[in-house]
C-alpha cells in the first residue's frame, strides 16, 4: 500500500505537463464492469431494496424502512437458526480439519498401494450431496438403518441421529465431515509436500519423538495450508443446503434449521420477498464478519511464524 | 343432472372405446368442437409424480383429437409451485394451464386472481361434453375448485384421502381386531408394539410441517373446524389439544423411536419392513406397498378407512387441479385440455395404476373401471368409503405453508414431552398475525 502512495503524486505531477486525452483503457474495461455491475452489484442492490420494503408476492409492495431488520430479533426461528448456523459451521469445519490432517499425514508417507489408495479416499468429495443424503437418511433410520445395527455389533445402544433434536445437528456433520475431509487432506496434502526434509533430520538428530516432530515442526509449517482449508471449509458450511434440506428439512421440529434453510422457507414457501432479503443481508454480514475473522487470525499467525523473517 | 343416465351410458362404452372419441357420440345434442382450435400451441406445467406421467404419458391422443400441439414439463412439486406463483405473480406466465396443490394454493390462487373462470364453458355444449357437469364432482372437489362467487377455476383432477394401512399378519399374531374408533386404534397399538422385538403399533409422520396431514384426521374427528366464521383460526381449542393428546400418545407411546423426525418416506420404510403394525397416510402408496421389489409385505396390507373420534369419522382430504391461467390468450383450447384430462378415460387409467384418484364419482363408482384396478379391493373400497366422508385436511387461507410449519413445529415438539396446551397456544399466536396480514394485503 504504501508503495502506492508514493508513486501517485508523482505521477500527478507528471500529468500536467502533457496535453490531457482521455485514457485510452476505457473501452476494454467497459465489458467487465457492465458484467460486474449486472451480476453483482445490481443484485446486490436490488436485495437491499427489496428488504427495505414489505414485499410479498401477489400483494401490492409498499416501503416499510428498516422494519424487516426490527423484526429479526424477536423472531424466535431465526434467532433458533443463528445458533443453528454457528453450532453446525464450527463442527463442520473443526472436524474435517482435525480428520483431514491426519489423513494427509497417514497418506504423506510412502507405502505399496497410496496412490490407489488416496483415489479411495477423495471419493465422497465426487458424490452428489443430495445422493448421499438420501442414502445417508436411510442408513440413519432408527429401525432399520445399518448405523443402528454397526453399533449394535459392538454391543451399544441404538441411536436416533437425525431423528431426535439433541443429535441431529452432530449427526449431519458427521455427514458433511464424511464428504469433505478428502478436500481439508488434498489442501494440507500440498502443504506437507512443501516442507523440506532438513528440520525433521536435526529433530530426529536431537532425539524428537514422533509427536514432537508433528506438533513442532509439521503443524507450525502447514498453519498457512490449515487456515486456507478452514476458510474453504467454513465458507462451505455456514452455507451448506442440501445435506441439510435433504436429509431433515430443518426438523424435527426446527433443530436443524439454519439460517439458509429459514432464508428459503421465508422467501420461497411463505413468498415474503422483503424479510428474506433482510435475513440474507444480515446472512451475507455474518459470512464477512466470519470470513474477516479468518482472515484476521491467519495475519496474525503469519506475523508469528513466519512474518518475523520476511 | 337430467341427462345423467345418457352420459353415463354412453360413457362405459367410452372407457372400451379409443379415448374421448366417444364423448362426441351424442346425435340429440350440440357436440364438442373438438377440433374447432386445431394448431394451438399450449403449454403445461405439471408437478412431478404420476398426474403428471398420465398426462404426458397419453398427451397424443390429445392431439390427435383435437389437433393442439402440447408442451408440458414436470417439475418437482415444491419448485413448481414456487415457479408458478412467481409467474403468475408476474402477469405474463410462461404456461397456459397449470397443475396446482388445492390443500396448498387455492386460497392464494383466487386472491391473486390468476385463474380464468371456467363455469360458462362448462355450460357450452360446443366445448364441454354432456357427462362433465359440476354434481359429478366430489362434494371435496367442488369445494376445492370454486370460488366463494361459485365459479369454477379450475377442474378438480385428483384426490388423496388418508387411510389407515395395517400389517394383517401381526395383527393376526396378536388376536387384534381391526379399530373402529381412535380408543380401539391405541389399545390395539399397545397390544402390538413390542419393544423389545423392535415392532410398534403405529407410524406416522411426526416431522414438522409434514405431520399436519396425518394430525388433521385426529383434529376433524375430534369436532375440530379450523376456521372460525370470521375467518380466525381455531387450532388452540379444546379439539386441538384433544386430537395432539392423541398424536403425542401414538407417536411416543407405541411408535418406533426417531418419528418426530418421520416423513412418509420412513415411516413407510418402517411399515413395508413388517416394523410397524399400522400406518395412517395417503391413499396412493398402496402400488409401493403391494410391490415386492420394495416391500416385504406384500398381500398382507390391510386397507380401511381412518377410525372414528369421539365426534365424527372423517377422511382428511387433499387434492389437485387443472386451472387455466387468466393470463392464457388460448382459454378455450385450454379448457378443452383440462376437460381431457379429466375425462373418464384419462380418470380410469389413474385410478387403475393406482396412481391417484379421480374426483369424479362417475369414475370412482363405475363397476367397469374399478374391475381394471390393479390394486387389492380392500384398497379400493376404502377409497369408496373415504370419498364418503371426506372433509378437507387443511384450512382454506393464504399462508397455509406458515400454518403448516407453526402448527407442524409444535406437535413435534409434543413428541419431545412438551405440553400440547401451551404448544398450540404458542403457535397459535404466531400464526394469528400472519393470517391478518395475509387477509388484508
Amino acid at each position: 500500500m504504501s508503495a502506492v502512495t508514493q508513486t501517485t503524486p508523482a505521477a500527478a505531477e507528471a500529468a500536467p505537463e502533457r496535453e490531457w486525452r482521455p485514457p485510452s483503457y476505457w473501452p476494454f474495461v467497459v465489458p467487465a464492469l457492465v458484467v460486474v455491475l449486472a451480476v453483482i452489484v445490481f443484485p446486490w442492490l436490488f436485495t437491499i431494496w427489496m428488504s427495505l420494503n414489505q414485499w410479498k408476492v401477489g400483494s401490492p409492495t409498499t416501503f416499510v424502512g428498516l422494519a424487516n431488520y426490527v423484526r429479526l430479533p424477536s423472531d424466535p426461528r431465526f434467532v433458533e437458526a443463528v445458533g443453528h448456523t454457528i453450532l453446525y459451521t464450527a463442527l463442520s469445519v473443526l472436524l474435517p480439519l482435525i480428520f483431514g490432517t491426519l489423513a494427509a499425514v497417514v497418506f504423506h508417507a510412502k507405502f505399496p498401494g497410496r496412490g490407489f489408495l488416496r483415489g479411495i479416499f477423495i471419493m465422497p468429495m465426487m458424490a452428489t450431496p443430495v445422493a448421499i443424503a438420501l442414502v445417508w437418511t436411510m442408513m440413519f433410520h432408527p429401525q432399520l438403518g445399518v448405523l443402528n445395527y454397526l453399533l449394535s455389533l459392538v454391543g451399544l445402544p441404538p441411536q436416533l441421529w437425525v431423528f431426535h433434536p439433541g443429535t441431529v445437528i452432530p449427526s449431519l456433520v458427521l455427514v458433511e465431515t464424511w464428504q469433505w475431509t478428502p478436500l481439508v487432506m488434498l489442501i494440507v496434502l500440498g502443504g506437507l509436500a512443501a516442507i523440506p526434509t532438513e528440520p525433521y533430520e536435526s529433530a530426529q538428530i536431537d532425539g524428537a519423538g514422533v509427536w514432537q516432530m508433528f506438533r513442532y515442526i509439521t503443524l507450525p509449517l502447514i498453519t498457512p495450508f490449515l487456515f486456507i482449508a478452514g476458510m474453504i471449509r467454513m465458507i462451505d458450511a455456514v452455507k451448506s443446503f442440501d445435506i441439510i434440506f435433504a436429509i431433515t428439512q430443518g426438523g424435527p421440529g426446527s433443530a436443524s434449521e439454519t439460517i439458509n434453510l429459514y432464508l428459503y422457507s421465508v422467501a420461497f414457501i411463505y413468498y415474503d420477498l422483503g424479510y428474506g432479503s433482510a435475513i440474507a443481508v444480515v446472512f451475507f454480514l455474518l459470512i464477512v464478519a466470519m470470513a474477516a475473522m479468518m482472515l484476521h487470525l491467519r495475519q496474525r499467525t503469519l506475523w508469528t511464524e513466519i512474518g518475523g523473517g520476511a | 343432472m337430467k341427462n345423467h343416465p345418457i352420459s353415463r351410458r354412453a360413457l362405459l362404452a367410452g372407457t372400451a372405446a379409443a379415448g374421448a372419441l366417444s364423448l362426441t357420440g351424442f346425435p340429440a345434442r350440440a357436440e364438442v368442437q373438438w377440433k374447432k382450435y386445431a394448431g394451438t400451441k399450449l403449454e403445461v406445467i405439471l408437478a412431478k409424480g404420476p398426474r403428471g406421467d398420465n398426462l404426458q404419458k397419453y398427451i397424443k391422443e390429445f392431439t390427435e383429437l383435437t389437433g393442439i400441439q402440447v408442451e408440458s414439463e414436470q417439475i418437482p412439486e415444491q419448485q413448481q409451485r414456487q415457479k408458478a406463483v412467481i409467474e403468475l405473480a408476474s402477469g405474463k406466465p410462461s404456461f397456459d394451464v397449470i397443475h396446482l396443490s388445492y390443500h396448498v394454493q387455492k386460497r392464494q390462487f383466487e386472491k391473486g386472481g390468476w385463474l380464468a373462470d371456467m363455469s360458462g364453458y362448462m355450460k357450452d355444449p360446443n366445448l364441454t361434453a354432456p357427462d362433465l357437469v359440476e354434481s359429478d364432482f366430489s362434494a371435496a372437489g367442488l369445494q376445492y375448485a370454486r370460488n366463494d362467487k361459485g365459479q369454477m377455476l379450475s377442474l378438480p383432477w385428483s384426490v388423496d384421502y388418508f387411510i389407515l394401512y395395517y400389517n394383517k399378519e401381526m395383527f393376526q399374531k396378536k388376536g387384534v381386531a381391526v379399530p373402529k374408533t381412535f380408543d380401539e386404534m391405541v389399545a390395539a397399538a399397545e397390544k402390538l408394539t413390542d419393544a423389545k422385538e423392535g415392532t410398534f403399533g403405529f407410524v406416522g409422520r411426526g416431522l414438522r410441517n409434514a405431520n399436519m396431514t396425518l394430525w388433521t384426521n385426529f383434529f376433524l374427528n375430534c369436532g375440530g373446524e379450523f376456521l372460525d366464521g370470521k375467518g380466525g383460526i381455531l387450532t388452540d381449542g379444546p379439539e386441538a389439544i384433544e386430537a395432539t393428546k392423541l398424536y403425542q400418545t401414538l407417536l411416543t407411546k407405541v411408535a418406533p423411536p426417531g418419528v418426530a423426525g418421520f416423513n412418509w418416506m420412513e415411516s413407510m420404510a418402517s411399515f413395508t419392513q413388517g416394523r410397524s403394525a399400522m400406518w395412517i397416510d395417503g391413499v396412493g402408496w398402496a402400488p409401493p406397498l403391494e410391490d415386492p421389489a420394495a416391500s416385504r409385505i406384500v398381500g398382507k396390507v390391510g386397507y380401511t378407512v381412518v377410525p372414528a373420534g369421539p365426534k365424527g369419522q372423517y377422511s382428511a382430504t387433499y387434492g389437485d387441479g387443472l386451472g387455466i391461467a387468466a393470463a392464457c390468450k388460448n382459454k378455450e383450447a385450454a379448457y378443452l385440455l383440462c376437460q381431457w384430462a379429466v375425462s373418464k378415460t384419462q380418470g380410469a387409467r389413474l385410478l387403475q395404476a393406482g396412481g391417484g384418484v379421480p374426483f369424479r364419482n362417475s369414475v370412482l363408482n363405475d363397476p367397469e373401471i374399478q374391475k381394471g384396478v390393479k390394486m387389492p379391493k380392500e384398497w379400493l373400497q376404502s377409497v369408496v368409503d373415504s370419498a364418503k366422508i371426506s372433509k378437507l385436511g387443511l384450512p382454506v387461507v393464504i399462508p397455509v405453508a406458515e400454518f403448516r410449519d407453526l402448527v407442524g413445529a409444535a406437535l413435534t415438539s409434543t413428541l419431545s414431552g412438551a405440553d400440547p396446551a401451551t404448544e398450540l397456544k404458542k403457535a397459535h399466536e404466531q400464526f394469528r398475525p400472519i393470517l391478518e396480514r395475509s387477509e388484508k394485503a
